[in-house]
This record gives C-alpha cells, structure tokens and sequence, in this order.
C-alpha cells in the first residue's frame, strides 16, 4: 500500500466516523450553509457546529494551508484525495468563506508573517467572516477607477468613500478593502488594507435584489481609521494583490459551473413536472434534448475544472486561465437555471409559498442572472482571455 | 493521476508534432487531392508510421508494441488532426487494435500493423446515421458462417487488407447479445466495395457482402457476443475521434488567431475589434474544456475505470460541437478568403463534418447520456 493509500484509507475512516449524517444531506437553501464568524450561533445547528469544529481542528477547512496558519499542510494529492473522499460520501463543505476562497491566498502570498499568524488561523476555524470592499458607484468594470481615499496620518489611514455590491456586508466581521493612497496614477495609487467592520464610521445598507433577498450592502466609511500595519503589501502596490485575489475569486466562481454532487436536481425535477414515456424517456422531447446537450457541457466542465486544479497545483495553468474558469462556469449555471426554471413550468414560479421552499427555484434563478457580471463581468473575463492568453493586439 | 499530460507523454507529443508536421502537413492532403489518389492516403507515409512505432502504441510489449495507452494514442491523433493527414492510424492503430486485443487474431494482425503494412477498415455503420442496430446477417454455414448484408461509411474499406465486420448472428436488429464480429481478410468472395469520395477528400466505402463464406476462426472472441469486443472498438474509436478532432478545432482556432494578428482592415490590425476578440475567446474557452473532456476519457479508458463509458459519450459530443464552433469561427473571422479552395481552413471544416459524424454525433452521444442517466 503507498502512503497515499494509507492516506485515503485514513481519511475515509475519519471522514465515516466524523462527518454527521445531516451534513451528506445536498443543500436545500442558504440556510444550510455555514458562513462562520462572530454572528454564527454555533447552537442553532448542531451537526454542522460538530463537521465544522471537526474539520477545523484538523485544519481540513484549509486542507492544503500549512500547519502553523491553521491549515491542514497536505500535500496537493493529499488534498485531492481528501476531496474526492468528501465527494464520495456527499459531505457538504464544512465552511464557506471569502476568508478562504479569496482573502487567504492573497494573504499567504503577500502578508508579513505577523499578519498570516493573526488572521489564517481566525479564518480556518471560521472565527471572523470577511467580505470584500473592491466595487464601487463609478468603478465597476473599470475597477481601478476606484475613489475611496485613505489619507495619511502617521501610524494610520483615514479612510472615506463608498463601496457597492459587498457580498455579505452587513454579517461581515472584517473587510478588505481597496483605497486610493494616490490620486495622481489609477492602478499604482491603490492600497490593500484590512479593518473590523466594527470600527467607528463603517456603516453597511443592504440592497434589494430582484431575487428579493439582499446578499450585497453598499458599505459607507466615514472617517475610518486604520492602522498602517492592517495594510497587506507595500503602499500604492494593492493592485497586485487585488488581481491575484480576484484570480482566487473567479476561481471560486466558476464552481458555480459544476451544479450539485450526487442526484442531478435539474433532471429530477424534470421527471417530476414531464414524467417518462413507455421508453423511459423524458415525455417532452424538446426539453430532454437541452437538458442533454446541456449534461454534456456539464460533465465536460467538471473534467476542464479538474484540469485546472491539477494544472494550477503543479504551477502549469495558464496565469488568466481563471478568467476562463470564471466565464464558462458563470453561463453554464445561467444556462442551467434557465433549464429548471423551464422544467418546473408554474410550479417554478412559486414565490412564497411553502411547498416552492419560498421560491426558492425563481429565486435561485433569479440570483444566478449576476454571476456573469460580479467578480468581473463575461466580457471583461473575455477581453483578459483574448489579450493574455491568445495575445490580441490592443 | 493528475490531469495532464506526464513528461513522457509531453516527449512523445513533440516528436508527434515534428514528425507529422515534416511528413503530413496540409499540403501533402492537398496534394492527394489534387491527383485524385484512388487510395485515399499515402502507404508509404504508412510505413513511415510503423517506422516511428505509432503503430505499436496500443499493443503491448509482449506482442511487439510499446505497450502504451489512450492518452499517448490521442497525443498522436491530435497532430494527425491539426495537420489534416490522411492516415489509417485512427481505424487500424486504435480502434482495430482494440477489438483484436487478447483474441485469437492479435498475433495474426499485430504484426502487419506495427510494420505499417497492414491497414484495417471497420464496417459497423448500415444507416447515414450511426446507431445501435446490427441487422446484417451472419449464418452458419459448413465449418463457418456467410455473410450477407451492406455496410456503409467504412474508412479505407475499398483499400483495406483487414475488414473488422459487426454481424448478427442471432437477435433482432437492437439486441446487444447477438452480435458477433468477424475479422474477414482483402479479397473474400463476395465481398465488394464502392468506394465514396467524401465532402473531405477522404475516401469511405459501401461494402456489399454477397454470401461471404468465412471459417469459424474469423470470429474474435466469442459467437453472440460481439458486443464486447466492439464496444472496447468503439470506445477506442470514438476517444481517438475526439483527440483527432481536438486537433481539427485546434488547428484552426491558431490558424484564425494568428491571422487576426496579421490582417488590416480600416488601417489596423483585425484583432484589436472587441468584436472579433471576443468570438475568440470564447471559442478558446470551448476547445479548452473540450480538451479536458477528451484528457479524462482517455485516462480513465487506460485505467481500466467503470466510469470511462460515460466519459467517453462526454469527450465525443464535446469535440465535437467546439470543433463545430472553431471550424465555422474559423471561416467566418477569416472572412472572404475563407470561403476559397486555395485556403487551408476550408479543410478544417470538412475534415470536422466527418470526424464529428463518425461513430455518433454530438446528438447521439448525448441522447445516449441521457439514457444511461434515467431519462
């Protein structure tokens, strides 16, 4: 047996004895999903407290962070294997965080050692929820435009200006935030920095969606201070870290591309409104023709995401391939709940009532419609493939 | 296994690359085309084949070959692709080989294909469209059985000197058991072919088996169980079609960014238009996850995995609708030019048609999906 053999065979018992069953149960709404942080009432929810303490303590949250952050220092088969394990058994993610999928790499790469001890090991063990201050009213698309000043006063910034579109504001603990410590160039006068949401003169309002939830705040900072020590990198190099972290979150993103583990909800439901013909087919022959085309896309995918992960652990993917990730995971899931909206027919429309889990497929659909815009819209991740991957002229 | 290729296999794609670039580029087809070659391909760039031991990937070592896999296979189909070059490689090298391998026939064949002698054609096809129905007959007969039934859409079937044929010998026409496949040799009595010259200047035949008597030792593996031995065939030939469609579509998404790089019009260069670059890349993003569809069927086939069926209908549909997309991309950003004979990326779009069509299209590979998923 090889060490990674023993390994699996390890984590396969681990996984048995640790993982409860209501955490092998596919996730129904937001509400099953663990975001961690100051606002979490461990109480609420037992087994997903007792996977997340688990999996935390292992430093399984951040399987492949090392050790001394609070991570789990697998190697990336080790990883892989630990995933693939998880899968099999349909284990939900113990953890969802920004904190993870963006904050963390950026902060392993560019953060002074004193930073990584201070918040990696907060963010495995889902301690502090972080949300990001990247967008704001008149730097969308054209991001380093961004206004949102931090002046210099000795030890410390002070911080004014407005953000828009921050995912989870107002349940945030702390933001990393972009600020401009120069106006005189737009890319090299931007800084990094990190502040408690708590700190006198941060303000969040959330904005009502056309989906009828508000996932995302305009934040307002007014006269914030922070100190010079939360800034990650040197001052007016922010922008390097902001792009490599927006390369971590397009990553997350594209996932979105993946759809569910285990029973395929958009088939299921199909069955259920169309039924099956004497030959076991789908009754509608039309609709059974994109759902197939659109598995193939799917399952095609699954294996272009695998790829990936495989190429950017051995450090051979492509620098802009997460632009890639990120375009085709985004309309594949727009494509998909266009798919289940048209396979429940008015069951789907069903907006409060109990029986559509408050609507909760409209909604779903509804919210998927900003995939291809936040992180970077389509276009944007469009022009990034076809000036540094295929090297168009400017 | 990581997905993708190891520092063997990268080696072996750039001797692949070299060599069929040197020895088959686009013009060598052309050239072909050009003469009205009655044979469709070249018997000496054959040889040549054999010579490089592409012959031999799929065979094992104990039987002359370089014991290789689906991976190393498809790494030559793609360069086989991106240059258009007619070979047998595909129905002899791959699928054949496949349906052979572990039977009584191997140690007949194996030799005459490692040498790049030896070319084999597959006669399953007997609708336009391919499908899962064998109906032609194959009767006992003496010590053996006849043959009596038509075959279409068969690759060097006018030239071939190994005919692979998937006959009933029991069942009615959609039964999975019954089928029995026969390796029937060049020239059996009875047997004749017209031969087709396809929209992409290769050459298909319609095989016509008027009471062909063959011995029992002609049947690999079992009687009334062909199945077996031609879906490992299929299997092989729909992953190889999809490598060598990787390489089509490939092919001409570099030949169209490169032109997009080079061509003015309204005093600068095309492929500063936001328009153009995006058509660009979003085809890039097609052929990337189709690549990865067809890396993970090939790994998976060479893994012996019980998944590698599934992945395989992925990897065939999804090559084929990028190849789809890159071949007409690829005509329409070229413009007028495009459209003529004397550019190459017209090839590109008829050689698609035909790999995409062969052994399923995208259609059938995701109808076949959906039956094996529950609906």
């Amino acid at each position: 047996m090889t060490d990674l053999d023993q390994f699996r065979a390890d984590t396969r018992a681990w996984l048995e004895a640790n993982c409860p069953p209501e955490m092998r149960e596919p996730i129904r709404s937001e509400k099953d999903v663990c975001w961690g942080g100051r606002h979490y009432d461990a109480a609420a929810n037992p087994p997903q407290d007792a996977w997340l303490k688990a999996m935390g303590e292992r430093g399984w949250t951040v399987p492949d962070w090392p050790k001394e952050y609070g991570g789990g220092g697998l190697s990336p088969a080790e990883t892989k294997v630990l995933r693939e394990e998880m899968r099999s058994i349909n284990a939900r993610n113990p953890l969802n965080s920004f904190g993870i999928s963006m904050l963390g790499p950026a902060l392993l790469k560019y953060g002074s050692e004193e930073q990584k001890l201070e918040h990696l090991p907060k963010i495995a063990r889902g301690e502090i929820r972080w949300c990001q201050g990247y967008s704001e009213p008149n730097a969308g698309s054209d991001l380093a435009g961004l206004a949102t000043s931090a002046e210099d006063a000795g030890d410390h910034y002070i911080v004014n200006g407005q953000k828009v579109w921050t995912s989870y504001a107002d349940k945030a603990d702390w933001i990393f935030c972009l600020v401009r410590t120069d106006k005189t160039t737009k890319q090299g006068g931007i800084s990094f920095v990190l502040f408690d949401m708590e700190t006198p003169g941060v303000s969040t309002k959330p904005i009502l969606l056309i989906s009828g939830y508000s996932p995302f705040c305009e934040t307002f900072m007014d006269n914030v201070k922070v100190p010079k020590k939360n800034r990650i990198h040197d001052e007016n190099k922010g922008w390097d870290v902001a792009k490599y972290l927006l390369g971590h979150e397009r990553e997350m993103i594209s996932g979105m591309g993946l759809g569910g583990q285990g029973e395929n909800p958009l088939v299921i439901g199909a069955i259920a409104t169309v039924g099956l013909d004497a030959q076991g087919r789908l009754a509608d022959p039309l609709l059974r023709a994109a759902i197939a085309k659109f598995e193939v896309r799917t399952k095609a995918f699954r294996a272009q995401s695998e790829k990936f992960i495989d190429e950017l652990k051995a450090g051979r993917a492509h620098p802009a391939q997460p632009s890639m990730m990120k375009y085709y995971g985004t309309e594949l899931n727009k494509d998909r709940h266009e798919l289940i909206m048209a396979a429940g027919g008015s069951d789907a429309l069903e907006w409060e009532s109990e029986r559509s889990n408050t609507g909760a497929a409209p909604r779903a659909w509804l919210r998927t419609k900003a995939n291809s815009i936040e992180g970077g819209t389509s276009e944007i991740q469009l022009n990034i493939i076809a000036k540094r991957i295929l090297e168009l002229p400017s | 296994m990581p997905l993708y290729l190891n520092d063997e296999q990268t080696m072996l794609r750039d001797t692949a690359k070299d060599f069929v670039a040197d020895a088959a580029p686009v013009s060598h087809l052309r050239d072909l085309r050009d003469a009205d070659d009655p044979t469709g391909f070249s018997r000496d760039l054959w040889k040549q084949f054999g010579e490089m031991g592409f012959t031999g990937i799929l065979i094992g070592e104990d039987q002359g070959g370089l014991g290789l896999g689906h991976v190393e296979a498809g790494v030559v189909l793609e360069e086989i692709g991106r240059n258009l070059s007619p070979s047998p490689f595909l129905s002899t090298a791959v699928a054949a080989v496949e349906a052979l391998k572990g039977s009584a026939q191997a140690e007949r064949w194996f030799p005459g294909i490692i040498a790049g002698e030896t070319v084999a054609a597959l006669a399953i096809d007997e609708r336009a469209k391919h499908g899962t129905g064998i109906a032609m007959k194959a009767e006992r007969s003496g010590n053996g059985f006849k043959l009596s039934g038509a075959k279409r859409f068969v690759g060097h079937g006018h030239v071939a000197d190994l005919v692979i044929v998937a006959a009933r010998t029991a069942g009615s026409e959609h039964d999975e058991s019954g089928i029995t496949l026969f390796a029937i040799d060049k020239g059996a009595a009875g047997l004749s072919a017209d031969a087709e010259r396809l929209a992409d200047s290769s050459i298909a035949a319609r095989l016509t088996f008027d009471g062909v008597e063959v011995d029992a030792d002609a049947v690999i593996g079992e009687v009334d169980a062909g199945a077996d031995p031609l879906n490992r065939l299929l299997r092989a030939g729909r992953t190889g079609a999809s490598a060598e469609l990787l390489g089509v579509g490939g092919g001409a998404m570099d030949m169209t960014v490169g032109y997009l790089k080079e061509r003015k019009q309204f005093g600068t260069l095309i492929g500063t238009f936001q328009a153009l670059q995006h058509r660009a890349a979003h085809l890039y993003s097609e052929m990337e996850v189709a690549r990865a569809a067809v890396l993970k069927a090939q790994q998976l086939l060479d893994a012996g995995d019980a998944q590698a069926d599934e992945a395989v209908s992925v990897a065939k549909a999804m090559a084929a609708m990028a190849t789809t997309l890159s071949v007409n991309e690829s005509v329409q950003m070229h413009g007028g030019i495009g459209m003529t004979d004397e550019y190459d990326v017209g090839f590109y779009m008829k050689r698609a048609r035909v790999l995409s069509e062969l052994w399923g299209d995208a259609n059938f590979h995701a109808d076949r999906l959906a039956i094996a998923a529950g609906y």
